[in-house]
């Protein structure tokens, strides 16, 4: 589903490289952890897999279904099923989250050529997919993400998640914040959503969120590269040895 | 002393007195209301329209902006529409004329043109000031309009709604309204163009809100592409009034639109905000002065500008607080989305405080969208351009929440969104 060959990417205004020749395979139905200290590059890539313009690609490639996304604009990746659950959720003062929310709904319909829905369709997905992650009907009366909690926001990016229906979840530091019954809560959301022909990318920091959404296969981030990869059990390992090792076995 | 004697008066200042002398047969009144209407167009002849050296007028030069002035037009016509607001009541008013017949539950209504012609309107007309060029326009041609007295006590369930529609020509108008004690009421004064056709249109409404009023007061300016617009309001606000002023232009070619308050009661309160929608080759001048002049009263001011295109907006506020008004709290800000590289915008702001227990602040940002939010708009597979048209709506939506009236919200969204629609 995803693949990424040899990317080479850096900051578009001040040009330096994160991202040094990454590879990294992930298939329909997997889901992949990324792991790394701070200043890998997770985030980075995050980032280039949604199309934010602050970062430039100067080598390689991202495949997605076999093909090139790097032209691609962010709606137009989003609309292809990519899914960035962002570890800072942006506030939107002046934005309803209803409207946005239908809007964005309808918006990636539109561009799959597939019917606008009518908004009682559109209630009661809301609805379904909020109680599920116990999000209260208050909470969605406010302006995007203005005044939610840490954990509300990172709430409030699964539920769009199970309301887009991505087919390449990326999930970026999604247990940043959260306390146990939150991720949890989340953990839930995010398994939900797990098919055979669906891929999620976990980047996180920990283990922690590792019991809860439990990875197939494991991916150590240093210096913009994939340095190690394994199944779950190299996720124990990082937690019990920490990085050291690994990044001195790479080096 | 006639400074300006010998002056070469411009095509528009020589059309203006021209069209006075044709008109004033006709334009109802006579007595003290000819004798003031005579006083106010013979200081516009000796001032002629204000440059950018009247410092009032710095931002809007009117004489070199007002080109031409078109003639009087008794034939232009057009039709009212429906209110803004569901429910609400229509006061009409149809190229400057006033409906005879309208009327609105509670409140004591009558024509201002009947206030021309028995005399009472006499003492209203008068300029506020030197530099007063809109008040002297206005008083010399004023042709008719509302006088909207709102006993105490009344509490108005349905908006009200003032529209005064044009096609062409000039309309001068005044609402002049009087709220008594502890009045309630929602009051829309609605300005809109039926066509394209250049006119000239000029309103001055006098308000005052007696202790414990609480009223809503919306301007919506909504004139042709080809339209000046010169409006002023002028407000009192009693002990514990208060009072929600919203001003939003969203159409013409020249507009000025100035707000002058009088904080005159203890305890009072005055909220402004204001929306510009400015697009095209519009020059929009909202002018604002306020004077806290009693103790314990507070006024917020927020403006909020949109600017596509050549368009060219202008806000000066001024707050004055006098020596004795300890406690005031006065607050204002203007803040700008600039969305073209040609497009301009001058903020003034003035304090001139002579009490020493007070709080006033004054701040003013130009912004342009917002990329990490445009971002997210856009990773949620909403496209570039109804992502900006999200963010720009936001910007001024924010505003408009804050009135917390439902159906009012709705409208106002509505048409604030029709209008970004046609020109992002």
């Amino acid at each position: 589903m995803l693949e990424i060959k040899n990317l080479h990417a850096r900051i578009a205004e001040d040009g330096t490289e994160i991202i040094r020749g990454l590879n990294l395979t992930v298939k329909a139905g997997e889901v992949a952890a990324i792991m790394g200290p701070n200043g890998s590059g997770k985030s980075t890539l995050s980032y280039i897999l949604a199309g934010r313009e602050d970062y430039e690609v100067t080598e390689g490639e991202i495949l997605y279904n076999g093909e090139s996304i790097l032209e691609l604009d962010p709606s137009e990746r989003a609309a292809k099923g990519i899914f960035l659950a962002f570890q800072y959720p942006v506030e939107i003062p002046g934005v309803a989250t209803m409207q946005f929310l239908k809007v964005a709904m309808n918006e990636q319909r539109k561009a799959r050529g597939e019917a606008e829905l009518t908004t009682p369709d559109f209630m009661r997905r809301v609805k379904e997919s909020a109680a599920e992650l116990k999000i209260a009907p208050e909470m969605l009366r406010r302006p995007l993400n203005v005044g939610f909690s840490g954990g509300e926001k990172k709430r409030a990016e699964i539920l769009q998640m199970s309301l887009l229906e991505p087919k390449l979840c990326i999930l970026d530091e999604t247990d940043s914040g959260l306390d146990i019954d939150a991720l949890k809560i989340v953990a839930d959301g995010v398994n939900a959503l797990r098919s055979p022909d669906r891929a999620v990318v976990v980047i996180t920091h920990y283990q922690r969120l590792l019991d809860y959404i439990v990875p197939d296969t494991v991916h150590v981030l240093y210096k913009g590269q994939v340095i190690k990869s394994g199944d779950k059990t190299l996720a124990h390992e990082l937690e019990a040895n920490g990085y050291a090792d690994i990044i001195d076995a790479a080096a | 002393m006639n400074m300006q004697t010998g002056m070469k008066l411009s095509v528009a200042e020589t059309a203006l007195c021209e069209a006075y002398d044709h008109a004033i047969g006709e334009l109802p009144g006579d007595g003290a209301v000819l004798a003031a209407r005579d006083v106010l167009i013979s200081d516009f002849k000796d001032a002629g329209l204000p440059t950018r050296r009247v410092e009032a007028w710095h931002y809007t030069d009117l004489k070199a902006l007002l080109r031409a002035v078109p003639a009087f037009d008794p034939a232009a016509s057009a039709a009212k529409v429906g209110p803004l607001v569901e429910g609400a009541t229509v006061l009409s008013v149809v190229n400057g004329v006033a409906d005879s017949r309208a009327s609105a539950e509670g409140v004591t209504l009558r024509t201002f043109a009947d206030a021309l012609a028995d005399g009472t309107a006499a003492e209203g007309l008068t300029a506020r000031d030197s530099d007063d060029t809109i008040g002297r326009i206005n008083g010399a041609f004023v042709r008719d309009g509302f006088v909207l007295d709102f006993p105490a006590g009344t509490e108005l369930e349905a908006p009200l709604e003032i529209q005064a529609i044009q096609n062409a020509g000039q309309t001068h108008t005044r609402f002049p309204a009087t709220f008594g004690a502890n009045t309630k009421a929602t009051v829309i004064e609605r300005y809109l163009a039926v066509s394209d056709n250049a006119a000239l249109v000029t309103s001055v409404s006098d308000i005052s809100l007696a202790d414990g009023a609480e009223i809503t007061w919306i301007i919506f300016q909504g004139q042709g592409l080809a339209d000046t617009h010169l409006g002023q309001i002028r407000i009192t606000l009693g002990t514990d009034a208060k009072l929600r002023l919203y001003v939003i232009n969203a159409g013409g070619k020249l507009v000025r639109q100035e707000i002058h308050v009088v904080v005159a009661g203890e305890g009072s309160d005055l909220i402004l905000r204001g929306i510009n929608l400015l697009g095209g080759e519009t020059h929009n001048d909202v002018t604002f002065t306020v004077g806290h002049n009693v103790p314990n009263t507070t006024s917020t001011e927020v403006i909020r500008n949109v600017i596509f295109d050549r368009a060219r907006g202008v806000f000066q506020g001024q707050i004055r607080v006098a020596p004795d008004a300890q406690k005031t709290d006065a607050k204002m800000s203007c803040n700008t989305l600039l969305l073209s590289d040609e497009a301009d915008f001058s903020a003034k702001p003035e304090l001139e405080i002579f009490a020493d227990d007070v709080q006033c602040g004054h701040g003013a940002t130009v912004i342009d969208i917002d990329h990490v939010q445009l971002f997210y708009l856009m990773a949620r597979g909403i496209p570039e351009n109804k992502a900006r048209a999200m963010l720009v709506n936001a910007f001024v939506a924010e505003i408009v929440e804050e009135l917390e009236d439902e159906p009012l919200v709705e409208a106002l969204e509505g048409v604030i969104a029709a209008w970004l629609e046609k020109h992002a």
